[in-house]
């Protein structure tokens, strides 16, 4: 039973406090679903809602993205890869600018599609780009299991997995950002479920709610952040318990420990942050393609101008950065946010600019 | 990126289900999924299935929406 939008907006009218309430959505795919929604426009000014850095290919490093397209050029490689990477700008090119030049890669929905192209050219390496989250990972590990269970040899990631719950904790810990609650992803929580974010609550008295991706369910999570802040009770809600439980997706959980350790790991904008990366067991290091091939020193820079970093800790609206909408656009992006779909750049140019 | 589609398994073979959402037909292997059944609904990512779901989401908020809502108005 869903519950009233109209209740749910004069619920949230009604436990709006006098000062300011920030609240950040996590999620790249809430960042879109209150642009294209107009949420902002209907909540009341006190309730300010801060984008947050979850779009994986938003946060992934150019370092990665020119080792990917340095791959991409040698010999006998296949790249395969998720679609949203192929426009990501490296420091001279992107991964869709070297396959015009002739580098064989190749979009997948699947990763699983990687082992078939793998057991079709047993002369190449394949290589996959394993970007994502903890929604996306199971999806890596799932391909890894099947590779073994085929005696494929010759498939390889380049990793650059990210967990959300050590970036929360970056992001909770910021005195910059004054964050008072926080909109969790509903698809990472479904496998790792509640108790990862516990902390948020507990230890920083942070408004928590976990959401699904539809309007009034962001709204429902906005409410139930507010409740919190007025009785100042804080906790991890979960009105999408249809996808979210407790305890999450164990098996994949168990999966993607069987395969993967914590990592430091850099994060465009944020830095290095403590554990918040994945790295291959040494027992499984051969599918890392950087045990077969050597990469060389690259030097990559950022786009010049390019406020993305400040836009994913939620220090600056995209507006905010002089590159938006002159010379970063979504036809012609310079800057990670605004080329993926879900990049907090491209949903507010896509959906609240009229240029 | 983080995004999956709800659908329902319609046929089992092995690792593997087809699983239908209004129409629309796609095959997802089910390793990462304990105990899949035809008629569950799993929530499909990347060609895999990674959760089951259950039928309804809670009626908590209608409870404090009711609550909040039968309050005196500031």
């Amino acid at each position: 039973m869903k519950p009233d939008i109209s209740g749910i907006i004069e619920g949230i009218k009604r436990l709006t406090p006098k000062k300011r309430v920030r609240i950040m959505e996590v999620c790249g795919t809430h960042t879109v679903a209150i642009a294209k929604s107009g949420i902002k426009d209907i909540l009341p000014e006190e309730i300010k809602l801060v984008s947050g850095p979850g779009c994986p290919v938003c946060v992934t490093p150019q370092e990665y993205i020119d080792r990917a397209i340095w791959l991409s050029k040698q010999k006998d490689i296949i790249i395969t890869t998720f679609g949203d990477l192929m426009r990501v700008p490296g420091t001279e090119e992107s991964l869709s600018s070297a396959k015009a030049e002739g580098a064989d890669i190749r979009v997948l929905y699947s990763p699983a599609g990687a082992v078939e192209i793998a057991r079709e050219n047993p002369s190449k390496t394949v290589v996959f780009l394993a970007v994502g989250f903890e929604t996306t990972i199971p999806t890596i590990t799932g391909t890894l299991e099947i590779a073994i269970r085929e005696k494929i040899k010759n498939l390889f990631i380049l990793c650059a997995h990210k967990i959300v719950p050590p970036a929360l904790e970056v992001l909770a810990s910021s005195e910059d950002l004054m964050i008072d609650g926080f909109i969790l992803p509903g698809h990472v929580s479904a496998v790792i479920g509640i108790r990862p974010y516990e902390f948020l609550s507990r230890i920083h008295r942070k408004a928590c709610a976990i959401s699904g991706f539809e309007p009034y369910q962001i709204l429902e999570a906005i409410f139930l952040i507010l409740r919190q802040i007025s009785g100042n009770q804080f906790r991890i809600a979960n009105p999408y318990n249809s996808t979210v439980d407790y305890e999450g997706n164990t098996k994949a959980q168990k999966s993607i420990s069987r395969f993967f350790i914590p990592s430091d790991s850099v994060w465009r904008g944020i830095g290095n942050i403590p554990s918040s990366g994945l790295a291959l067991r040494e027992e499984f290091s051969y599918f890392d393609i950087g045990t077969r091939i050597s990469f060389p020193d690259i030097q990559s820079r950022e786009p010049k101008g390019c406020r993305c970093g400040d836009v994913l800790k939620g220090i600056i609206e995209p507006s905010e950065c002089p590159l938006f909408g002159k010379v970063c656009t979504y036809e012609n992006p310079v800057g990670a946010c605004m080329v993926s779909s879900e990049g907090s750049c491209a949903a507010y140019y896509r959906y609240r600019k009229k240029l | 990126m983080c995004l999956g589609i709800p659908m329902r398994v319609t046929e089992i073979n092995e690792n593997k289900a087809i699983c239908e959402q209004s129409g629309t037909r796609v095959e997802a292997y089910i390793d990462m999924l304990d105990d899949v059944r035809i008629g569950d609904y799993v929530l499909i990512h990347a060609g895999f299935a990674i959760k089951k779901l259950s039928e309804e989401d809670a009626t908590e908020t209608i409870r404090l929406l009711s609550e909040v809502l039968s309050q005196d108005t500031r």
